[in-house]
């Protein structure tokens, strides 16, 4: 666990080795950054990561210009001014999933129609939902409801009060066999709320907006709610359906509004004058949650920056993945004062494994160099034990084409190493991070703490890709199974396409796409949240969604 | 007379022992403010011990904590402390206090208490009672003048008041004349006629007013002077008989007949005219059998170069510093010198007259309308560094040759000694007000003195123009913008100064206020910006959610939108019924990159400018530095958040405003104030507060003041017009009246309370349309 004393902290300090002692662990960096081939890695990184930067800004406009008009003729805040204005003015934000939906629907629905993120009210951090009004009538596509139950989970794994802004016409019809059925659709928005309120995270719900049918349940579902009067809607279902169904004629102030709900049947408990005034009171509302939903820690030592600039992570990694690079001089461009100890350096070289310091939080790192071993596999197994051990959280630096095949291979029990290896990640007793910097392939994936082996966060660089095997050796697998030379270039082309990062990310097998420059921020954002002072995480029943050690073991690891 | 032992000797230091009398050991000072702490400064230089009264309000205040000892005499009016006799003299009594000084204003020239304190043996340090009585009254002392051939203003002051007779007169003084009330004041009573056809219906009016004003109509005839100075003499004199003058000072630019700016020497005097001065001033001082400071004020004729007798001041005055400059004297030292029975330090010869001085009196008002008095709570002052707090030393005028010399005319007469020395310009600050502190409605609303003094008048103007720009209120309205204007008007320059100067140059002393640059606002805007980021405590360790403020990912940038208002000073305030129009809005937009630097695009009405690369800190919580076009810029922005309980409103007062000091020339005046609008839901939920009375209409006290009378009781129905309280601020009378008919609901005040600005005197019910 976590829980440091402030004695135990302060005994920390000054038991810790003097500075000096640790210059040797200054990562060196041979790179020449005018070579001809750093130039060119340097120049298609960001070319790639420009094409990124152009995709993200159209999708921060949401619906478009006309749109935004439309709701602010109405007198409203548009979803990203009614985000401003409720974080703390000058605080970072955290989006997640900026990408989601990106060419998946054949209408164009940008972030899936919903602006998730985490940022800092009234001096806390919080879990952000944010309905977008322009795109769609903040309908929920299949995606959008994957997006919301991604931020609710990230909310429980880190012990987040959650604050919905919300405006939605509910489910979008035509996609209801996708959105409306399954466990994790949109049924499952409302079991989170009520779990989450039942573990003790804060739900903040404001209506700006049309609330209605299923969406009418989140502010119903929330702790405490706001409606601004005139603007806000909830009802079960609206005045047409109202008059289909028994006949009666009802517009829709009086049916649902603000001041009915405030004054008469009790659902809502704020009634604002504007989209301003209702952000307003949710931030006193934030202001007052006392210590339920936790409260951050600081970190253990004061934070440093790196010795080398991060734009030269363009140059040394690139986006050819067939070109390899030394994972020591990303990491040198992440950590503090780029100081890297290694662990077990000389021994199975093809994984990195160390401890380092981001943001002034300690995090065992393990990353790749190469193809994995059985010896690599072991080492990564015996250092994610120290890790929960003395409960440093993990980072995983992911450029892994897989584990090892042949008979050799095979003979040296890679299988039951690969296994040891998969074992500690998924049972690791501390919380987990991944960032895809090339590619993250077959059962290297696993073993790099993948998306099923549910890192607090997942994160990709614009050049990764995530697929069962790497396009070389599906050529090759396909011409051996199958005759049909056409087929196999067309899947070829198909599992190509569906493993870039930006095909990941639409479809939220990420929590989102950074820029290299952004890691080491965006980690240490990420780490602080880790780090956080759990309230009332446990439920009723002790039960969590998500697994990230709890002192249960390991199980039986094959020797 | 031991005159030769004083002109041997060289100053005080060197005095003969024998001959000087030991100054007091404890003296009272029986004033407040500037003038108190000024007293209390000398006697501390002297080693005497010092006592001050206070009233309640003024418990904390600067003498009470510059004194050695400080006794409580009373409530906050003056009546009831400041100018309560008895109790000053028991606290004397209580002390052991020697002597009194009584400053300026309150008791100084109060002759009464002067005889009361010979009584029981205490020295007021002041001139004997019966030259106050000689000098306070105008008519007599004018006919001591006559008889000691001062002039004075030709005019008839006798009783006989037949129209006829009173035209006779004026055409013997000749036109122009004034016509006025004997016992006038303020204006009143008082008719200028340019000839003879129009004095009688003139004459009529005038003694209308006078009969109404003052239930007396006996009038006197003056001659009227077109473009008159005011120009004094600062006399000394001593319990022996010698008398010296201090060479002179003008006051000629006044408003609400108060002086707001002076001078030492008068500009454009030639020597035989500051010679001609002196002698009469010394003759009129010597008319009464003066003792200590005095002033002999004259009004001088620019026409035609002649000076007139006024008025003798029996005090030390406010604008006493500015001789102290030209001399290098302490004149309070002075003052307890002579009280203690000494001769005058110096002989009339033997008195500098080095360089420049000029004091600028600092006053919460508004210049805009007319100089009205204003009053509240300074929440912020910056000053100039002094750099003296005492007149800087000069060197008394060799006197060796002049030794013999027993008349002072003789000495004055001749040729004034003016050294040439490089002086270095110095500067003086009188402040008895220190900040955050509140400027009362029960005294003078003088917060402070800038006095400087330089080799030249040129040099010293500029050093009272900086001095003035590095003064900084916030909280009331100062006249500093308006004195920073008139230090720097060409024909105040050039020193043609004249009693009707800000009349005359009104227009270019109040310019139309134009809009703030756009280098003022992109620098507001960055301050606001600014002062919102989170800081990292610096010892402790700090989470990134902290540390990376305004961190965006993705390309992604922050930006935040600022909006002001321009809070114009407007000339004229109409009462009750204006429809406030909205003020255009200015937005500015901030855009925070990763590295610190900020684009900042100014919307105005007139146009958009847009900063790059722009760095900016705060240097302080109220200071700005940046660079904006390769211009490095630190800029003193003070907020000023509203009252917390008066509900929100589009009214300037309601809303935060940002006072921004430019030391950035740029013609706008040295302070432009920036209205940050409160957000509409915060007005619309203002709105309702002061709507869920509007059936009620209420009256509120408009500043902070006293209630003089209520004139309506409860139940009592009243028309629209009718009197409804009078209230008293800054010795002035507000009546506040009726604005519908109503029936009087409740009274909150009573007669006597003081009451802060906003408190609801009295509520009535309206009646139904």
């Amino acid at each position: 666990m976590l829980r440091r004393t402030p004695l135990f902290r302060s005994l920390q300090q000054n038991v810790r080795a003097p500075r000096r002692l640790y210059h040797v662990s200054v990562l060196p960096s041979l790179l020449s950054v005018t070579s001809p081939e750093f130039m060119a890695k340097s120049e298609a990184m960001d070319a790639l990561v420009a094409d990124f930067e152009a995709k993200v800004s159209a999708a921060r406009l949401g619906g478009g210009a006309k749109a935004a008009e439309r709701m602010r003729s109405k007198g409203k805040k548009l979803p990203r001014e009614r985000l401003a204005l409720l974080l703390d003015p000058h605080t970072p934000f955290l989006e997640l999933s900026a990408l989601a939906a990106h060419d998946v629907y054949s209408d164009n629905v940008p972030g899936a129609g919903m602006i998730t993120g985490i940022g800092r009210i009234s001096g806390r951090e919080c879990v952000v939902v944010v309905n977008d009004a322009t795109v769609k009538g903040g309908s929920y596509y299949p995606l959008t409801v994957k997006k919301h139950l991604r931020a609710q989970e990230i909310a429980r794994e880190h012990g987040l009060p959650c604050v919905y802004v919300v405006e939605s016409g509910g489910a979008a019809l035509p996609h209801q066999a996708n959105v409306f059925p399954d466990k994790e659709h949109f049924g499952r928005i409302f079991y989170n709320m009520a779990q989450l309120s039942a573990i003790g995270i804060p739900q903040i719900a404001i209506v700006h907006g049309i609330s209605v049918a299923g969406g009418a349940y989140v502010p119903a579902m929330a702790d405490e709610n706001i409606i601004v009067r005139e603007q806000g809607h909830i009802f079960l279902a609206g005045p047409p359906l109202v008059k289909a169904a028994t006949g009666e004629v009802v517009d829709e102030e009086t049916l649902g509004g603000g001041l009915m709900h405030s004054s008469e049947s009790g659902v809502t408990d704020h009634l604002a004058r504007d989209d301003e005034h209702a952000i307003a009171i949710a931030r006193g509302i934030v202001s007052d949650l006392g210590t339920a939903g936790g409260r951050p820690l600081p970190p253990l030592v004061q934070p440093e920056d790196p010795v080398y600039p991060a734009h030269e992570l363009h140059g040394i990694v690139g986006t050819d993945l067939k070109q390899a690079f030394d994972m020591r001089d990303v990491i040198a461009r992440i950590v503090d004062g780029s100081r890297f100890r290694e662990f077990k350096k000389e021994y199975g070289t093809t994984i990195i494994t160390g401890f380092a310091n981001i943001h002034g939080y300690p995090v065992g790192i393990v990353a790749n160099n190469g193809i994995l071993f059985s010896q690599s596999a072991l080492k990564a197994t015996h250092f994610i034990e120290l890790c929960s051990q003395r409960q440093i959280p993990l980072l995983f630096l992911v450029n892994v084409t897989g584990y090892m095949v042949g008979s050799k291979a095979e003979k040296g029990g890679i299988a039951k190493d690969g296994a040891k290896m998969v074992r500690a990640v998924a049972c690791a007793d501390v919380p987990k991070l991944t960032v895809i910097v090339g590619g993250s392939y077959g059962a290297g994936n696993y073993g790099m703490c993948g998306r099923s082996y549910s890192p607090r966060f997942l994160w990709m660089w614009p050049n990764a890709k995530v697929s069962v095997m790497g396009p070389g050796q599906l050529s090759q697998v396909m011409s051996q199974v199958s005759k049909d030379p056409t087929k196999h270039s067309k899947l070829k082309d198909e599992i190509e396409e569906q493993s870039t990062a930006l095909y990941a990310t639409a479809r939220l097998w990420d929590d989102g796409i950074i820029r290299p420059v952004d890691t080491r921020d965006t980690v240490g954002l990420a780490l602080a949240l880790s780090a956080r002072e759990r309230g009332g995480r446990r439920g009723t029943n002790g039960s969590l969604a998500t697994w990230d050690g709890d002192g249960k073991g390991y199980g039986v690891f094959r020797m | 007379m031991p005159y030769d032992a004083i002109s041997l000797s060289r100053g005080l230091a060197t005095a003969v022992a024998s001959v000087r009398k030991p100054h007091f050991d404890k003296i009272l000072i029986a004033n407040r403010g500037e003038i108190a702490c000024r007293v209390i400064r000398t006697a501390k230089k002297l080693g005497i011990e010092t006592v001050a009264v206070y009233s309640d309000v003024d418990a904390n205040s600067m003498h009470v904590q510059l004194a050695d000892e400080a006794y409580c005499i009373g409530p906050a009016p003056s009546a009831e402390s400041y100018l309560r006799m008895d109790k000053i003299i028991d606290v004397c009594k209580q002390s052991g206090a020697q002597a009194v000084h009584p400053g300026y204003g309150f008791l100084s020239e109060n002759s009464k208490f002067a005889e009361l304190l010979a009584e029981e043996g205490i020295v007021f340090i002041g001139p004997p009672s019966s030259a106050i009585v000689s000098m306070g009254s105008k008519s007599e002392s004018k006919k001591i003048m006559e008889k000691a051939s001062v002039p004075v203003v030709p005019g008839y002051h006798g009783d006989n008041q037949d129209p006829n007779f009173l035209l006779q007169e004026a055409e013997k003084i000749g036109f122009p004349v004034l016509i006025k009330a004997i016992h006038g004041g303020g204006g009143k009573g008082m008719r200028t006629v340019f000839d003879a056809a129009s004095f009688h219906s003139s004459l009529e009016s005038a003694q209308r007013e006078s009969l109404k004003s003052f239930s007396s109509a006996t009038v006197l005839i003056e001659k009227y002077i077109t473009t008159p100075r005011h120009v004094e003499v600062q006399v000394f004199a001593d319990t022996h008989g010698n008398v010296v003058c201090l060479w002179e000072r003008d006051c000629s630019v006044q408003r609400r007949n108060q002086k707001i700016i002076e001078e030492a020497p008068a500009p454009g005097l030639s020597e035989e005219v500051r010679g001609r001065l002196g002698e009469k001033a010394v003759e009129a001082a010597r008319a009464v059998g003066y003792v200590g400071a005095g002033t002999v004020e004259f009004i001088f004729d620019c026409d035609s170069g002649e000076f007139y007798f006024m008025e003798m001041n029996t005090r030390l005055q406010v604008e006493h510093p500015v001789t102290e400059m030209i001399t290098g004297l302490d004149l309070v030292e002075w003052q307890l010198e002579v009280a203690a029975g000494n001769l005058l330090p110096f002989q009339q010869s033997q008195i500098p007259l080095v360089g420049h001085a000029f004091e600028a009196r600092i006053y919460a008002e508004n210049p805009r309308r007319d100089f009205l008095p204003d009053s509240g709570n300074v929440v912020y002052l910056s000053t100039p560094s002094p750099t003296h707090v005492f007149a800087p030393l000069l060197t008394p005028v060799d006197s060796a040759e002049t030794a013999s010399s027993t008349t002072s005319s003789s000495a004055l007469s001749r040729t004034v000694h003016i050294p040439s020395p490089a002086i270095t310009p110095s500067l003086r600050l009188e402040q008895g007000f220190r900040a955050p502190g509140t400027i009362g409605v029960f005294y003078d609303p003088m917060i402070a003195k800038i006095v400087v003094h330089a080799s030249t008048r040129n040099e010293a103007l500029r050093v009272l123009r900086r001095a003035l720009e590095e003064y900084r209120v916030v909280g009331v309205n100062t006249n500093v913008e308006f004195l920073r204007a008139l230090a720097g008007h060409d024909s105040f320059k050039k020193g043609d100064v004249e009693t009707g100067f800000i009349k005359k140059h009104y227009d270019s002393l109040f310019p139309i206020a134009t809009e703030p640059d756009s280098r003022l606002l992109a620098q507001a805007a960055l301050f606001v910006v600014l002062r919102d980021h989170p800081v990292p405590i610096p010892t402790a360790l700090n989470t990134p959610w902290t540390t990376l403020a305004s961190r965006r990912f993705g390309g992604d940038v922050y930006d935040r939108i600022v909006t002001f208002e321009v809070a114009h000073e407007s000339a004229e305030e109409e009462e009750g019924e204006t429809t406030p129009k909205d003020p255009e809005r200015i937005s500015v937009n901030v855009r925070i990159f990763n590295g610190g630097l900020f684009d900042v695009t100014v919307r105005a009405p007139q146009g958009e400018t847009e900063f790059k690369g722009v760095t900016a800190q705060l240097a302080s919580p109220t200071a700005i530095t940046s660079t904006l076009d390769s211009k490095s810029l630190r800029t003193t922005i003070v907020s000023q958040s509203p009252p917390p309980s008066v509900p929100a409103s589009r009214e300037p007062n309601a809303n935060e405003r940002l006072h921004v000091f430019s030391s950035d020339a740029t013609g706008l005046g040295l302070k432009t104030t920036l209205v940050v609008p409160s957000p509409n839901w915060l007005v619309s939920l203002g709105t309702d507060v002061l709507s869920a009375s509007s059936h009620t209409s209420t009256v509120k006290a408009p500043m902070p003041s006293v209630v003089v009378e209520v004139k309506v009781l409860l139940g009592q129905t009243v028309e629209k017009g009718d009197a409804i309280v009078v209230l008293e601020s800054m010795k002035t009378e507000t009546v506040l009246r009726a604005r519908k008919k109503g029936t009087v609901k409740s009274v909150g005040c009573a007669k006597g309370e003081m009451v802060p600005e906003g408190r609801v005197l009295v509520e009535f019910e309206e009646e139904e349309k």
